[in-house]
């Protein structure tokens, strides 16, 4: 096939049933086209895409070590730029690689203003090894290093709020996104592409294995995500801040806990101030507008 | 030929960068590399160079970024030292595995703890199973014209693999030696345009460094075997070449100095290399039969032409600034190694010292010779010696007798 008659995402890759970020890298690299290089780090995605013979991706891909996605992004952008090259570099990884081992080259690459998208999928745990804790897995949930146990030692910290911290580096664009939502997600990836300077979308990306929901949901828990209120999509525009959706009737945030095995452990007096503190939250940005300061851990 | 201009061993190597016209660079400061990194962001400040430097955040992230834009296609450099490279060892192999044509220069300095910014080859030796080629400067000239060489080398179709200079920490980054810079239309005519890739061409997409099979993997290293073993021939070439253009000897794999009918003779790297010469030229005043081997390109290892160098003589001396603890002197047994199964061979006797800026100088020489001697007169020596340790506070001495 011609190079604009095949699809940028190809099918065979060996992800698993309901892999969220396998859509996400669908609706990413779509919206970007083909004019870009593509930067991919240990990660799930790096094992389920590029497994020799098989390539998934019909653009560019150079796969590189766990903690390096935002310096691989400097390196090609200093090298474009050597060349006179306009291409978008496009870095796609998990969460670990985002907010643990990479978080330092992500800083200093957004601090020295290169340019590039970067797309944060986040599965709230390191799926490729086997569903252990990352810095962005939330409070209570079993991980495989996590367990539970007969002691019950689950998650006992809140997440990292890696959009916060990308947004203290006063970056000139940074949205949340939802595989729910894919108009939202690829509008925001465009003007990601538009925006000059280096640009970050979190993205939450369901794991039917990690999380432990039926592999058919995942679309469907990413919305109960929003609809419930946890999962905020904003967007900060150079220095303005939106959110990009309000749920009017917020959905009962049991509605997404409940269904994964990850949390099954938790009770209904659990659920019950998880609720408070989400509803808590909105009264505030329903009050005095949605700030920064209110996007609180979520569980 | 045009005298030198005084400068160090650092400003040298940030003079054959802008040479050779690197596009990128990518770096991050430590002591003693800090002079390369400053000096090429007063090229490029002063539209004298035109890279894209970057000063990042880490070596790891440095290294990484260096690979990158090789990826992209263009020429790239970065510089470290010490600390620094062990920061950059994962991406070290990547950079090997990934077949780019990066050149480094390491600016050798001892690794911590204790703390100590001095000169020894712990750092580089640490990474010598990285894939990486490794050329030892005896000089401030040689850093300039090695790094020259190191990108024609690493460059070359039947190489592809990254280079890494490698120059002694203050002995030649903070000495002032005479260099001569040479001008830039000689320097074109030496070292051509990084020939094209298209790894990354967004009409032709490839997906590259992915996952393979153990049948696959092993075939990747097998190409990388070879293109190392490749470099013995494409070293000895540039080396050639660059003497033929440039009128000096700088280059190659060995460099040999009245090895000929030497009963003794040193191997070194580096710049003890250079202070092992002018010691051999003393004592060839005074009627000894000695010389010296400068290993100037640690990897590829030339073992072959390491055992014909030292075919004739009785003793070998193998000066190391680094150890293999628990097994010996790395340099030292990399000479065994090549003396393995040839008949004619010396003793081979291993120097270990000159660590975190310890000398390797005339004190240390005179009594490794006394040493050679008594093992050439066949009385009972060590095979190993530490040079400069004092006895442990406990009473105990350091060649770990009670
Ligand atoms: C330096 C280094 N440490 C550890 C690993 C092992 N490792 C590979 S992928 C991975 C987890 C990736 O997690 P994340 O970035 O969240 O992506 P996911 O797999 O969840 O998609 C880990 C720990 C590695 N490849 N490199």
């Amino acid at each position: 096939m011609a190079r604009n008659e095949t699809p940028l995402v190809m099918p065979g890759n060996s992800s698993c049933a309901g892999c969220g970020a396998v859509l996400i890298a669908r609706l990413v690299t779509e919206a970007i086209g083909p004019n870009q290089i593509m930067v991919i780090p240990a990660c799930c995605m790096g094992a389920v895409a590029t497994s020799f013979p098989k390539a998934t991706f019909n653009v560019p891909v150079l796969r590189t070590a766990f903690a390096s996605t935002a310096s691989f992004l400097t390196g090609l952008e200093a090298s474009a730029k050597a060349k006179g090259q306009e291409v978008t570099l496009v870095g796609f990884a998990g969460d670990g690689a985002t907010v643990d081992i990479g978080l330092a080259a992500l800083s200093g690459a957004i601090e020295r203003g290169h340019s590039f998208v970067y797309i944060c999928y986040d599965n709230e745990g390191y799926m490729n090894t086997g569903f252990q804790r990352s810095g962005s897995t939330p409070r209570g949930a079993q991980t495989s290093t996590t367990p539970g146990g007969a002691l019950g030692r689950y998650k006992a910290e809140p997440r990292k709020d890696i959009a916060k911290i990308v947004a203290a580096h006063g970056i000139p664009y940074l949205a949340t996104a939802s595989p729910a939502y894919p108009a939202d997600l690829t509008r925001k990836v465009e003007r990601a592409v538009a925006v000059k300077g280096p640009t970050f979308l979190h993205i939450m990306s369901p794991c039917p294995l990690g999380w432990g929901f039926p592999s058919a949901n995942s679309v469907e828990l990413a919305r109960t995500a929003v609809e419930s209120g946890l999962w905020k999509l904003y967007e900060l525009d150079h220095g303005v801040l939106r959110l990009s959706l309000s749920p009017k009737k917020r959905k009962p945030v049991k509605e997404f806990f409940a269904p994964q095995s990850r949390f099954a452990h938790l009770s209904d007096d659990v659920y019950e101030e998880l609720q408070r503190a989400v509803d808590e939250e909105w009264t505030t940005i329903e009050k005095e507008g949605f700030s920064l300061r209110c996007e609180t851990s979520r569980a | 030929m045009t005298s030198g201009r005084n400068m160090t061993a650092t400003s040298a190597v940030a003079y054959a960068a802008r040479l050779a016209q690197v596009d990128v660079v990518a770096a991050y400061p430590i002591t003693p590399q800090t002079r390369i990194i400053e000096a090429i962001a007063k090229f490029v400040a002063d539209g004298e160079m035109k890279a894209q430097f970057v000063q990042v955040e880490s070596e790891h992230s440095a290294l990484a970024a260096t690979i990158a834009a090789s990826s992209n296609g263009v020429r790239a450099f970065t510089a470290t030292s010490s600390q620094g490279l062990l920061y950059m060892h994962e991406m070290m192999h990547w950079a090997a595995s990934a077949r780019v044509p990066i050149v480094m220069a390491n600016v050798n300095r001892a690794v911590a703890p204790p703390w100590n910014i001095y000169g020894d080859h712990q750092d580089a030796i640490s990474q010598r199973d990285t894939g990486w080629l490794q050329l030892f400067a005896e000089t401030n000239q040689h850093a300039l014209d090695m790094t020259l060489q190191a990108f024609r080398i690493a460059e070359d179709p039947r190489v592809q693999l990254p280079v890494m200079v490698n120059l002694d920490g203050f002995t030649l980054s903070h000495t002032y030696e005479p260099v001569v810079v040479p001008e830039p239309e000689v320097v074109n005519r030496f070292l051509a345009p990084r020939p094209a890739v298209d790894w990354l061409d967004v009409e032709h997409p490839k997906t590259i460094n992915g996952v393979v099979s153990p049948e696959h993997y092993i075939q990747f290293r097998a190409l990388q075997k070879d293109a190392a073993r490749r470099a013995l021939v494409v070293i000895e070439e540039v080396g050639e070449a660059f003497a033929e253009q440039f009128c000096r000897d700088s280059g190659g794999l060995l460099s040999l100095e009245q090895v000929s009918d030497a009963e003794i003779v040193f191997v070194a790297l580096g710049s003890a290399a250079s202070t092992i010469r002018s010691m051999v030229r003393a004592w060839r005043s005074v009627g000894r039969k000695v010389g010296v081997i400068s290993v100037r390109s640690y990897r590829p290892f030339p073992d072959a032409k390491m055992a014909e160098a030292l075919a004739g003589a009785r003793v070998a001396v193998v000066w190391d600034r680094a150890y293999s603890f628990g097994c010996g002197g790395p340099l030292a047994g990399e000479v065994k190694g090549a003396l393995y199964g040839r008949e004619s061979r010396p003793v081979v006797l291993s120097a270990v010292g000159g660590f975190g800026g310890a000398p390797v100088g005339p004190t240390e020489l005179e009594k490794a010779l006394e040493w050679a001697d008594a093992s050439m007169q066949g009385r009972p020596v060590p095979l190993e010696t530490w040079f400069g340790v004092k006895a442990y506070r406990d009473g105990r001495t350091p060649d770990g007798k009670e």
